[in-house]
């Protein structure tokens, strides 16, 4: 039939066609980033919030460090403190009080200059118990800030500690001496926000206002926002009111949320990307072998463990929980399972935060574990163990974890282990209301010092959720906080840590170590603790290989 | 077609099946797909939840059939291991919808009038509820079973059914036989089981193997989403989401679940073709 | 013609007001809600912020403020999305849905119709078993087998088409290809059949009968009865395609009401899902009435009983 020989041969047209044209491809991000600068960056997540006062996740801190600086800003190298708003400060005798002088020439967006009374407002905001901000913690070493923020008294009559002596010079008075103050200011809970723009908005104590959308938002940082296209791109250009813009080479970044580590690497390899957020641990071998360039590991501040419920048997009972603990082939478990290069954990604490390192709590010991189980199992009068369940929430990652433990477990106690894959929010509702008996858990350090992690397992923290609690273990921790000497400090640190090893509320597993793609072409680029990069000491230079 | 000649027009149906050639191959092969799965693993040494972290990502060999996973476990295993949950899965939420739409649809057909409008509407309305929820929402207040996940998935099924079964009893309601059967006086129950029903059958076993394919599809994409089966649990959704993630590295995580997978999804399909033009007296033999 | 529509359209607002409901107290039964955390609030910052929302009212109140406010037509703010208003989320995420629905879709009946008409003209030949076979293996390959292949070979070997994203038409291409080809299989499957079917009726042979070209009865009367059974699978089919396929849209990184309705439905973002719920109800009832109407016009044994 002659039509159907022209539609077919219609259609080879099509295709040739079709060919031909793809075969002119654009050049990639990554090509073109060598002339544009535009980063382009794997955000892993779309952030609630873009109010830094509101923000609870690391995808909103790579965006909003780009938006805002606080008092002090990070060594891109060490994330020790450096000049950031404030261009020197002084500390008191007594170390509470601390009085920095704000740089001339810091200006906002829109031109207007930073001063000393935008951080008061700042500071009062997010302490204000109405807007509901839940990192208002943070600010609670502030004198009085803790009173403000409970509402037990007005601002006026709380007198927190935060005062602007000029529009240049603000006070900042201390309830206790804090060691690791300044290390405290990099985090958003800290930085400042543009008081006519929430004026405008009536956003000072109300949450969900657009005062954060591209046409609204008046940041101080290096970048203002450009775009912000839900689910699809947040795109940020460099300000030049930036008091520091002459250092910025970057002229834009462009950041996207991709929750997928699979996608993530197609957009990589595709050079859609120049850096990925996460890496999918399967194919972290591959990835080694075949592009060493590309992949990097960097140890994160982080700890990835397991909760145990000690209200509920048999978790009550500290041999079986010790049992599991030492039953466990940490070693086996990053070297196989993980494969980035973690390290086993065998306390609460990462190594080296802020220079503390906790020694080993204990080990691999199978023998003894078995003892320990048997005896639990003789003393009850058990042939064996009931079924355990393990939550976790959903994720590869999670789950091969949790079906590599079973396994061990299976081997070296005998015991059946139950996994429960939840969705998350499922998950952080069953934990919460303490309906679980064992459950996976991580941990990131909010700053580079030991009391991020240890503060959990105090008696009434929130973030405890085991029943666990140890009058000795709350003592230890209020002493470190409350010392200066750093030696000092870490002598309780260690103490803490003791305790978690002989009682073992918690099973440690591993440290995380923060695996990701970053294409060569970018430079000034650091691998830190915390996982910030300073854009602005960023750039990208050099030939693109394919 | 007014004469019921049950018994010479399932020998007719037989005979036009056997001449359909893709539909017999389809049956051989699916049956071959249904002996791995369930005697398989008899000729199998390892377990599918077996893992042994030195023998990972590899390929089919004279140990590993199949080859390994990311954790090491066999492949052979876990794929017919899959393959029971699979097809369980597949024939348990099928049932499932049968019973419901079946039910629901004679009903409503033969009664008719306002209560059949009314029972419709139901049916419209249940269709434009968004399955994800449904389906999360069941699973997470029940959801700690396995055995659920077919419910769930049966339960939103059951909807074309009852349109189906609908449709024919109406045509069925008017024929001459059934008017006769009331007319001698028969309960309205034995009308609609011992009359109506078995000429639905027709049209309900091709429903029915139309619909298994359909149901592994939708387990397969719920389990990429994370609310299929619990680990280390597998079904062939669960496998061909791994192996999709590692094709490059490991073509044999996605290429054995997958064949099975698609060969089954394949044979269902021209089973149930087959079934159709054996079954339909309408079709000539053209 | 108009009392149908009229009708129809009456039907619906009970239909939409019954599923309203129903997935208002779906929600709002499963465990967890949109503030639980993995960093531990405070009571008192959980109370706020669920006051903010109105979450702290009794159930039902919450049931009747909901629906007060959708009579007014307000969906009500996003609980994940802070500061964006349902209204606008769909407003943003629709459209990219669907454009890559009606792509997908466009490549269906592009590939679907024709090759469907050929198997039926040559049923039984090559031309016949080789497109139904390929039909076959599109209906069984899963989009997340498929979506990957397609990347592999065409964004990360070739290098031709983008890996992921929706930023310029180009992106358009491998979701579209990726979703269509599954529909291009159904619609080829019952183009083949409905013809079949058409060009053993009897006004067909009369047709041919009375000497006519086997060009005019192809073009008259079998394309029409071939179209039918598309048309009424074509319906549900698009809602289907438009209200997203989430799969696609997460293999492929694209914006659309698939990806934000599953998303919400995950993280209890109540508003956003009882939107979305809502407006895909809608979509389908508009649908389903153009459909009927198409089938009406379509066939003409139909059309006598309207």
């Amino acid at each position: 039939m002659h039509f159907i020989r022209k539609k077919s041969f219609q259609l080879a047209c099509c295709l040739l066609a079709f060919g031909f044209l793809g075969s002119c491809t654009a050049p990639s991000n990554v090509e073109k980033a060598i002339e544009d600068q535009i980063l382009h960056f794997g955000l892993g997540a779309e952030p609630q919030h873009l109010d830094p006062h509101l923000a609870t996740s690391v995808a909103a801190h790579n965006i909003l460090s780009a938006l805002l600086e606080g008092l002090v800003g990070e060594d891109p190298r060490t994330l020790k403190p450096v000049p950031g708003v404030a261009e020197r400060w002084d500390i008191s005798e007594d170390k509470k009080t601390y009085t920095f002088y704000l740089r001339k020439n810091a200006k906002w967006h829109n031109g207007d200059a930073v001063t000393a009374p935008d951080f008061v407002y700042s500071f009062k905001r997010i302490l204000t118990p109405s807007l509901g901000a839940q990192y208002a913690s943070m600010l609670h070493v502030l004198k009085n800030a803790k009173t403000y923020h409970s509402g037990k008294k007005a601002w006026e009559e709380a007198n927190v500690g935060v005062q602007a002596i000029d529009d240049l010079t603000l006070e900042l008075v201390l309830e206790n001496q804090t060691p690791y103050f300044l290390e405290l200011l990099n985090h958003y809970s800290w930085f400042p926000v543009h008081p006519p723009t929430i004026e405008k908005f009536e956003a000072f104590e109300k949450m969900g206002t657009p005062w954060t959308k591209p046409a609204n938002f008046v940041g101080n940082g290096p970048f203002s926002l450009w775009e912000h296209r839900i689910n699809s791109v947040i795109e940020v250009r460099a300000n030049r009111h930036y008091w520091d813009a002459n250092l910025t080479q970057l002229s834009g970044i462009r950041f996207y949320p991709i929750e997928t580590s699979d996608t993530e690497e197609r957009a990589f390899r595709t050079g859609f990307l120049h850096v990925t957020q996460s890496v999918s641990s399967d194919r972290i071998e591959y990835l080694q072998n075949k592009h060493p360039e590309w992949i990097h590991f960097e140890p994160y501040l982080g700890t990835y463990y397991y909760r145990f419920n000690v209200k509920v048997p048999p978790f009550d009972d500290l041999r079986v929980r010790k049992a599991l603990s030492l039953s466990v082939n940490r070693k086996l478990l990053v070297e196989k399972v993980l494969k980035g290069g973690q390290l086993p954990a065998y306390c609460f604490t990462p190594p080296d935060t802020g220079g503390f390192t906790a020694g080993d709590g204990f080990g691999y010991d199978p023998v003894q574990a078995k003892k320990l189980l048997d005896s639990y199992l003789k003393d009850n009068g058990l042939a064996k163990l009931p079924p355990i369940e393990l939550n976790y929430n959903t994720s590869e990652a999670h789950k091969k974890v949790a079906e590599a433990l079973q396994a061990m477990w299976k081997t070296a106690l005998g015991i059946e282990i139950q996994l429960l894959n939840m969705e998350w929010k499922v998950f952080l509702s069953t934990i919460s209301k303490g309906d679980y008996s064992l459950a996976r858990a991580g941990w990131i350090g909010d700053y580079v010092d030991a009391n991020t992690f240890l503060h959990l397992w105090r008696s009434n923290d929130g973030n405890n959720l085991t029943g666990w609690s140890n009058k000795e273990y709350d003592l230890a921790l209020t002493q470190a906080e409350q010392s200066l000497n750093p030696r000092e400090r870490f002598t309780h640190f260690q103490k803490c840590e003791d305790l978690l090893a002989s009682e073992m509320p918690i099973l440690p597993l591993y440290f995380y170590v923060h695996v990701s793609l970053r294409h060569p072409s970018v430079q000034g680029w650091h691998p830190t603790l915390l996982d910030h990069h300073p854009y602005k000491h960023v750039y990208l230079k050099g030939e693109v290989a394919k | 077609m007014s004469r019921q000649q049950g018994a010479s027009l399932t020998q007719d149906a037989w005979i036009r099946l056997r001449s359909n050639r893709m539909a017999l191959v389809s049956i051989i092969l699916l049956g071959f797909v249904i002996a791995f799965s369930f005697i398989g693993p008899l000729f199998c040494e390892y377990q599918y939840d077996e893992q042994n972290l030195d023998e990972q990502f590899l390929g089919p060999s004279k140990e590993h059939w199949f080859g390994t996973d990311s954790l090491g476990r066999d492949l052979f295993a876990r794929t017919s291991y899959g393959g029971r949950i699979s097809l369980a899965v597949g024939l348990l939420a099928t049932s499932v919808s049968l019973l419901i739409g079946v039910t629901y649809g004679m009903v409503a057909g033969y009664v008719g009038g306002k209560t059949d409008a009314f029972l419709m509407r139901i049916v419209d309305i249940l269709y434009s509820l968004p399955f994800t929820i449904f389906v999360i929402l069941l699973m997470v207040l029940f959801g700690r079973n396995f055995l659920l996940l077919f419910l769930a998935i049966g339960a939103v099924e059951w909807l074309t059914m009852a349109r189906i079964t609908r449709a024919q009893t109406l045509n069925l309601k008017r024929a001459e036989f059934i008017e006769s059967a009331r007319a001698l006086g028969f309960s309205h129950a034995r009308i609609l089981f011992h009359h109506i029903l078995p000429n639905l059958l027709g049209p309900i076993i091709v429903y029915a193997t139309l619909t298994v394919p359909a149901v592994m599809l939708l387990e397969a994409a719920l389990s990429f989403l994370g609310l299929g089966v619990q680990a280390p649990m597998a079904s062939w959704g669960s496998l061909i989401k791994e192996g999709a993630e590692k094709m490059d590295i490991a073509p044999w995580l996605i290429l054995f679940p997958g064949l099975f997978f698609c060969l089954s999804l394949f044979c269902l399909n021209f089973i149930g073709d087959g079934l159709r033009d054996a079954l339909d007296p309408k079709s000539s033999k053209d | 013609m108009k009392n149908f529509f009229t009708s129809r359209l009456l039907q619906a607002i009970p239909t939409l007001f019954v599923i309203a409901t129903l997935t208002f107290f779906m929600t709002r039964f499963a465990p967890g809600g949109p503030f639980d955390s993995d960093k531990a609030i405070p009571e008192e910052i959980k109370i706020k912020l669920q006051s903010h929302f109105g979450l702290n009212l009794p159930l039902f109140d919450q049931y009747l403020l909901y629906m007060k406010n959708l009579l007014a037509g307000d969906l009500g703010p996003s609980f994940k999305y802070v500061g964006w208003e349902v209204s606008e989320l769909i407003q943003i995420a629709f459209p990219v849905s669907l454009s890559l629905g009606v792509s997908a879709l466009f490549i269906a009946l592009l590939i679907g119709l024709p090759a469907g008409m050929v198997a039926a003209l040559r049923k039984n030949t090559w031309w016949d078993y080789l497109p139904m076979g390929i039909a076959m293996v599109g209906i069984c390959l899963p989009s997340f087998v498929l979506g990957p292949i397609l990347i592999m070979v065409f964004a990360t070997e070739l290098r031709l088409l983008p890996a992921l994203g929706w930023y310029s038409w180009t992106d358009l291409i491998l979701p579209s290809l990726t979703l269509g080809l599954f529909y291009a299989a159904y619609v080829a499957r019952l183009t083949r059949a409905g013809m079949l079917e058409t060009l053993r009726q009897d006004y067909v042979r009369t047709a041919r009968a009375k000497g006519a070209s086997p060009g005019r009865v192809l073009l008259k009367h079998a394309i029409r009865g071939g179209l039918l059974p598309v048309v009424t699978y074509l319906g549900p089919a698009f809602a289907g395609l438009v209200s997203g396929s989430f799969i696609i849209e997460s293999i492929f990184f694209i914006p659309g009401l698939g990806k934000f309705f599953v998303t919400a439905a995950f993280n209890r973002d109540y508003t956003v899902v009882l939107g979305t719920v809502l407006f895909y109800a809608t979509l389908i009832i508009i649908l389903n009435l153009l459909v009927d109407f198409l089938q009406a016009w379509l066939d003409p044994k139909a059309r006598e009983q309207r």
